[in-house]
């Protein structure tokens, strides 16, 4: 069984991170364990966490009424989960729930927030990785976007 | 007689040389005047031959005029080439029956002809050996060009004059026939003379030679010969620098010339019509009412067609600048990578033919001249010169 | 090059716009042999000749091919019935190198119908399973309707494949990745430095797929892919398939990334 301390360590996110930092983190992390469907959070509801994901398969998704609900994206282990912590009004866009079962790591985003505010050094540690991710996931709708398998008809 | 001699013959001998050619089975083909220009077509006697014609060539511009001499060869290359006889415009592949118990397909009974090319120009030469490289490959070889080719005699002419948009100096091509020829000609049309100093080629070539009247050329013949030569190869209509020709185009496959070279581009094929080493073909499927019989026909195909590079979804090529760009750097530098040589003998028929005078010698220098102001702003870098695909 | 007469086993509808026709030598000889990435030029009786990979096993005696429906030729193929006639000219290319696979790492990236030149691949490296470090596929298409062989992908993921598959849109119930092929890479389980990697799908898929690999660490040398061009003779003869100085026909269709990495780079080449 692996302590948080672990997890962190391992995780690709937190790679190349000052170890200063690891304390700061420990302190604001817990781990989470969803079944498969499972709801991680809720469209609309408050977003007071950043996940990171250790294991499983989350699919990230809007209700359409009559529509029910259509998934936009799934995202594995290794990747970073839910942005909407870190502007306000820090409410969640989509809805999150587990396809299988899914190990999460969850760190409190109002501390992260003000731990970025007091200490910028550990804010650009963060905003830089959040970036990346971001980008990654810009660039991978932006293909679906594309449509790789269509073409004119 | 050997290989490399050189021999004096009378205009008498050269219509003997015709008649020779012809007992021996030859199908004598060679320049003509039709319609406004020489073409390349049957010829059955030496009188056929349009002597005391000559071409005046510019870009975008061919008129014949006449001579003050009645030269049998005093005009530089035609619309036509010789691959209009190695490799036919239109060619049965073969046939297909459908029959009850299925498919059979069937060869075209060939019955290759024999060729005599007469007057083939040193670039022609050049061009031809660049063909080979095409349909007679390591791996593939095409039947109907390897057979029309080995049957063929050829009777090369060193040009007397340049045409006004030749460029054979700078590609390394001419005017000197070097190789390549049964046997070599050149005409000598002055001090009242009208005579023809011939180089023997091949032994099939002295064969011929030692059945029409002929005496050993003499010093003074092989001078006139020789300035008869140096003068065409003074009056180049173009010049070509190819010197890291093949980098140049690999680096600059993104530079604004492409631009501006579409936007005169008709996208007519022209060029590729006329150029003696294009090759590019198409398959077109024929079939009967009864739908019982079919054919696959080969035609003459060109990259400047914009259904040429059609994959599904639509053509990969579609601007006129990529389909220019692709016939330009693929004659002057991909084809060094596929076959070892350049795919160009600086003929000058795609500048004649242009029907807008677009120039490939000054498409080059443009390029070429306006690199350096180009790497000043931010482009992205064309490929470098790539692995060669053969070995 | 005259076609040979084939006859067709069997034609089975894959998906709403693929088909799969399986021919025989209509002889009853044994067909010809070939390696995973090759192609034959299959033609339709006073229709054309179409240029299709050869999808099949290749320890199979009949030869399979899949299709999107595109075209005259493709819609003639695929109103065949068994005992038709068809013609094959064949086969021809370059295939994937299975022989380098040994010991490493495969990582088979597949995109829409680009899973059916790498099927016979698949299948070899599945039956050698044992020689290899990992094996891996990262599949993806544009809906759940799209997934072509799923009768084989069951078998493969029983045989040792550790399948990903994605799709770009979802429907109905499906409980799969969802989002685009090359997604799966950054997480995918397989170590670049040891990677051997072949891409097969539309070309705008395999450009990001080979950015995807490269980020990920994978050298240039270690990935091939497969390319499409038009085809009219399949012996470099006509000149349609050129690719920069390649002949699609002949010195491809699967190229190491390495040889044509800056082509890839040109519009419109």
């Amino acid at each position: 069984m692996q302590t948080v301390e672990e997890m962190i360590l391992k995780h690709p996110f937190w790679s190349g991170l000052n170890p200063q930092y690891f304390p700061l983190l420990q302190g604001c992390a817990t781990s989470e364990r969803f079944e498969a469907g499972q709801l991680i959070f809720q469209e609309g509801q408050e977003a007071d966490h950043f996940f990171l994901i250790q294991t499983g398969q989350v699919r990230l998704y809007a209700f359409v009424p009559g529509r029910g609900s259509v998934t936009i994206q799934t995202v594995s282990a290794g990747a970073a989960l839910g942005w909407s912590w870190l502007f306000p009004p820090y409410h969640w866009h989509f809805s999150a729930q587990a396809n299988e079962v899914t190990e999460l790591m969850a760190f409190d985003a109002k501390f992260l927030r003000d731990t970025s505010e007091a200490n910028h050094d550990f804010g650009y540690e963060l905003i830089k990785r959040v970036s990346s991710m971001l980008l990654q996931r810009l660039q991978e709708t932006r293909l679906l976007l594309v449509d790789f398998y269509g073409f004119p008809r | 007689m050997n290989i490399s001699d050189r021999v004096s013959v009378e205009y008498a001998g050269l219509r003997e040389l015709f008649g020779v050619l012809r007992a021996n089975g030859y199908q004598l083909v060679g320049p003509r005047l039709r319609d406004g220009a020489i073409i390349y077509d049957e010829l059955v006697s030496i009188s056929d031959l349009p002597a005391g014609w000559t071409d005046e060539q510019e870009g975008g511009k061919y008129r014949l005029r006449e001579r003050e001499d009645g030269a049998l060869f005093g005009y530089a290359v035609g619309p036509h080439s010789w691959k209009k006889f190695l490799f036919p415009p239109v060619l049965r592949e073969w046939q297909a029956q459908r029959t009850d118990s299925g498919l059979q397909f069937s060869k075209e009974p060939q019955k290759t002809p024999r060729y005599a090319f007469i007057g083939v120009r040193s670039c022609e030469l050049h061009a031809m050996a660049v063909q080979d490289r095409i349909f007679m490959g390591e791996k593939f070889v095409d039947p109907v060009y390897a057979e029309r080719r080995k049957n063929a005699f050829i009777v090369a002419v060193n040009c007397s004059q340049a045409g006004g948009t030749c460029f054979c100096v700078s590609m390394k091509t001419g005017p000197q026939a070097r190789a390549g020829f049964d046997l070599a000609l050149t005409e000598i049309t002055e001090d009242g003379c009208h005579c023809f100093v011939i180089e023997v080629g091949t032994e099939a070539g002295a064969q011929v030679l030692r059945q029409i009247p002929h005496h050993r050329a003499t010093e003074q013949d092989q001078r006139a010969a020789e300035q008869v030569v140096q003068r065409t190869a003074e009056q180049m209509g173009r010049v070509m620098d190819t010197v890291g020709i093949k980098e140049l185009l690999y680096r600059n496959y993104e530079h604004p010339r492409w631009d501006e070279v579409a936007s005169r581009c008709l996208t007519c094929a022209n060029c590729t019509m006329v150029c003696p080493t294009c090759f590019c073909s198409t398959v077109e499927e024929v079939t009967d009412l009864t739908g019982e019989h079919a054919e696959r026909w080969r035609k003459w195909d060109s990259c400047f067609h914009v259904n040429f590079s059609y994959v599904a979804g639509g053509s990969v090529r579609a601007s006129t600048k990529s389909r220019y760009r692709q016939w330009m750097t693929h004659k002057l530098a991909t084809w060094i990578d596929q076959f070892g040589t350049s795919g160009c003998v600086g003929c000058g028929r795609c500048i004649t033919w242009c029907p807008v005078a677009i120039d490939i010698t000054e498409e080059v220098r443009a390029i070429r001249e306006t690199e350096s102001l180009r790497a000043s702003t931010l482009q992205p870098k064309g490929p470098i010169a790539c692995k060669p695909s053969k070995k | 090059m005259l076609p040979k007469e084939f006859r067709v086993r069997r034609v089975r509808r894959e998906t709403p716009d693929t088909f799969t026709v399986e021919i025989e030598a209509a002889n009853g000889d044994q067909a010809f042999g070939f390696a995973p990435g090759q192609f034959n030029m299959l033609y339709a009786f006073g229709v054309g000749e179409i240029a299709i990979s050869i999808s099949g096993d290749p320890q199979a005696k009949s030869l399979m091919h899949t299709t999107r429906v595109v075209g005259t030729v493709t819609k003639g193929l695929g109103k065949l019935r068994p005992g038709d006639a068809l013609g094959v000219r064949g086969p021809f290319g370059s295939s994937w190198p299975i022989e380098r696979a040994a010991g490493c790492d495969v990582v088979v990236v597949a995109g829409g119908i680009g899973l059916a030149p790498l099927r016979g691949a698949l299948y070899h490296l599945v039956s050698c399973r044992k020689e290899l470090r990992r094996l891996v596929l990262l599949y993806g298409v544009r809906s759940p309707q799209d997934i072509l062989y799923r009768r084989d992908l069951e078998r493969w993921r029983n045989g040792g494949l550790q399948t990903f598959v994605t799709v770009d849109r979802a429907t109905g119930s499906w409980l799969g990745h969802v989002g685009v092929v090359t997604s799966l890479i950054p997480h995918a389980p397989f170590d670049p430095v040891n990677a051997v990697v072949m891409v097969c799908g539309p070309e705008i898929m395999m450009r990001y797929t080979m950015l995807a690999l490269q980020k990920r660490g994978v050298s240039e040398e270690r990935i091939f892919l497969s390319m499409e061009r038009n085809m009219k003779c399949a012996v470099g003869f006509c000149g349609h398939c050129q690719f920069g100085p390649e002949f699609i026909c002949k010195d491809g269709p699967v190229f190491c990334y390495d040889r044509i990495k800056n082509w890839l780079g040109i519009r419109e080449l």
